[in-house]
């Protein structure tokens, strides 16, 4: 007999173990092409993006207003200390700041000299709008309100507060999801400012709550690295513009194979507030092993 | 056709405020898991077969926005709403224990596959340090959001219901 009964006058259905089976395999033939290929992005991206981003938008505007009136009142007074104690460094830096200055001239003078003026000079940027954060607890990416119509690619480096935030890894017309540093799929080649080293940082679930990220993978023989050392992304990493800053080196340890060190960096941007981001529009050049002249 | 509707547009507003709305009422980085309670609910109060296509589109609006590989969460909630469809047969509007159970081990369930598949399989074998950190507090927090979101769910399935018996009463 077979299992699909079909009594009269009864429209048909399909058993639920039936359908449960069917879309099994459904979602195992999109993993696998997920996978490999992005077959599906283009069409599901662009049918999200004027579904559910334009809800985003308002909601999390809305929601962004209500928020920063509750944290303005609670912060006036912490303000008011802050502010007499910014009042007085302002005073040490302003002095501090000239003798930069002087040093900055010479260093622009120096630059042109030896012709690297282009390497250094600023990202051009787009700002974009934090409108809706991951939907599990296991990982830290966030959506923002910019896409392809306003020139968002894939891969892009996204910054805020002057610190590296992550990379755009999907792209929609009006929207684009961005990978944190903190998450913990993300892996970033970083190098220490002085020396130089360099270094691998990843996000991690478990520190995340501590406000810092796991660095690992640093050869220094020579102790040359320590606390408080400045940590930049790398000249050798795939995806990441070169020199952006990541943040300061809070503990180092030595690992059990005596040659690697690993330990912890505190990110210089505060990824618990962020609202608005820096999109630089630049990509990290690309190298073609097809293009290679052989 | 109307229940289908009412269906799809609560899945949106869950899905919309669980990533706008609770992004800001995050409690230590933790939000609730809203399209768990949508499909763990729908599942017992309607079957495994509603619950396995509502949990499985959740799953997918998950996919598209947050998921790296399309097809994961959708395949996981999936089989969450068609687990909870089983106990449809025990299932009494009146009775809120079975629900939160149910509710609960299912959030467990899920942060318990998500777990095994996306960090066990990566070699990080701090169980006990994700199960405190992320899944207990998820529960915790999906159980408050239940309270006040069950009874609406609830409300709205008897209304369908109550419809679609008079709608049928007037064919016979």
């Amino acid at each position: 007999m077979s299992p699909v009964i079909r009594k009269k006058g009864e429209s048909f259905t399909l058993p639920s173990k039936y359908l449960l089976f069917i879309l099994t395999v459904i979602c195992c033939v999109a993993m696998l092409l997920t996978f490999g290929t992005d077959f599906f992005n283009i069409p599901l991206n662009t049918a999200a993006g004027y579904i559910i981003v334009p809800f985003q938008q308002g909601i999390s505007s809305a929601g962004e207003w209500l928020s920063n009136r509750s944290d303005e009142l609670s912060q006036i007074r912490q303000l008011l200390d802050e502010n007499a104690r910014l009042k007085e460094q302002v005073d040490a830096l302003t002095s501090e700041n000239t003798v930069l200055q002087q040093e900055r001239y010479e260093l622009i003078r120096l630059r042109e000299l030896m012709e690297m003026k282009d390497k250094y000079s600023q990202f051009e940027t787009v700002g974009a709008r934090i409108i809706s954060r991951d939907s599990s607890n296991w990982y830290s990416n966030f959506t923002v309100d910019k896409g392809q119509e306003d020139g968002i690619a894939l891969d892009m480096n996204v910054m805020a507060g002057g610190g590296l935030v992550g990379r755009v890894t999907s792209v929609g017309p009006n929207w684009a999801k961005v990978t944190s540093i903190i998450s913990d799929n993300s892996n970033v080649s970083g190098s220490v400012m002085p020396s130089g080293v360099n270094l691998i940082v990843s996000g991690d679930l478990q520190l995340m709550k501590d406000g810092v990220i796991r660095f690992s993978q640093l050869l220094d023989g020579d102790d040359q690295v320590e606390a408080g050392c400045k940590v930049v992304t790398s000249s050798i990493s795939d995806k990441y513009l070169a020199d952006i800053l990541i943040g300061y080196i809070d503990t180092i340890s030595l690992d059990a194979n005596n040659l690697t060190k690993s330990g912890r960096i505190t990110p210089v941007v505060d990824f618990e507030h962020l609202e608005e981001v820096l999109i630089i529009t630049q990509l990290k050049q690309q190298v073609d092993e097809k293009d290679a002249i052989e | 056709m109307l229940r289908k509707m009412v269906v799809a547009l609560m899945i949106l507003i869950c899905f919309l405020l669980q990533t706008t709305v609770f992004g800001w009422l995050d409690f230590g980085g933790i939000i609730p898991n809203l399209m768990i309670i949508l499909t763990a609910s729908f599942g017992f109060m309607r079957g495994d077969r509603e619950g396995l296509v509502i949990g499985f589109f959740c799953g997918l609006l998950c996919d598209i926005f947050y998921g790296d590989i399309l097809g994961f969460y959708a395949m996981i909630f999936m089989y969450i709403g068609f687990l909870n469809g089983k106990f449809c047969r025990i299932f009494y509007p009146e009775d809120i224990k079975l629900p939160l159970a149910l509710i609960v081990s299912s959030d467990l369930t899920y942060g318990l596959t998500c777990y095994i598949l996306l960090f066990l399989l990566q070699g990080k074998f701090e169980f006990i340090s994700y199960l405190t950190d992320v899944m207990l507090p998820e529960a915790i927090y999906t159980i408050v959001v239940t309270l006040l979101l069950y009874p609406v769910i609830l409300k709205i399935n008897s209304g369908l219901e109550a419809r679609e018996k008079r709608s049928a009463q007037i064919f016979v």
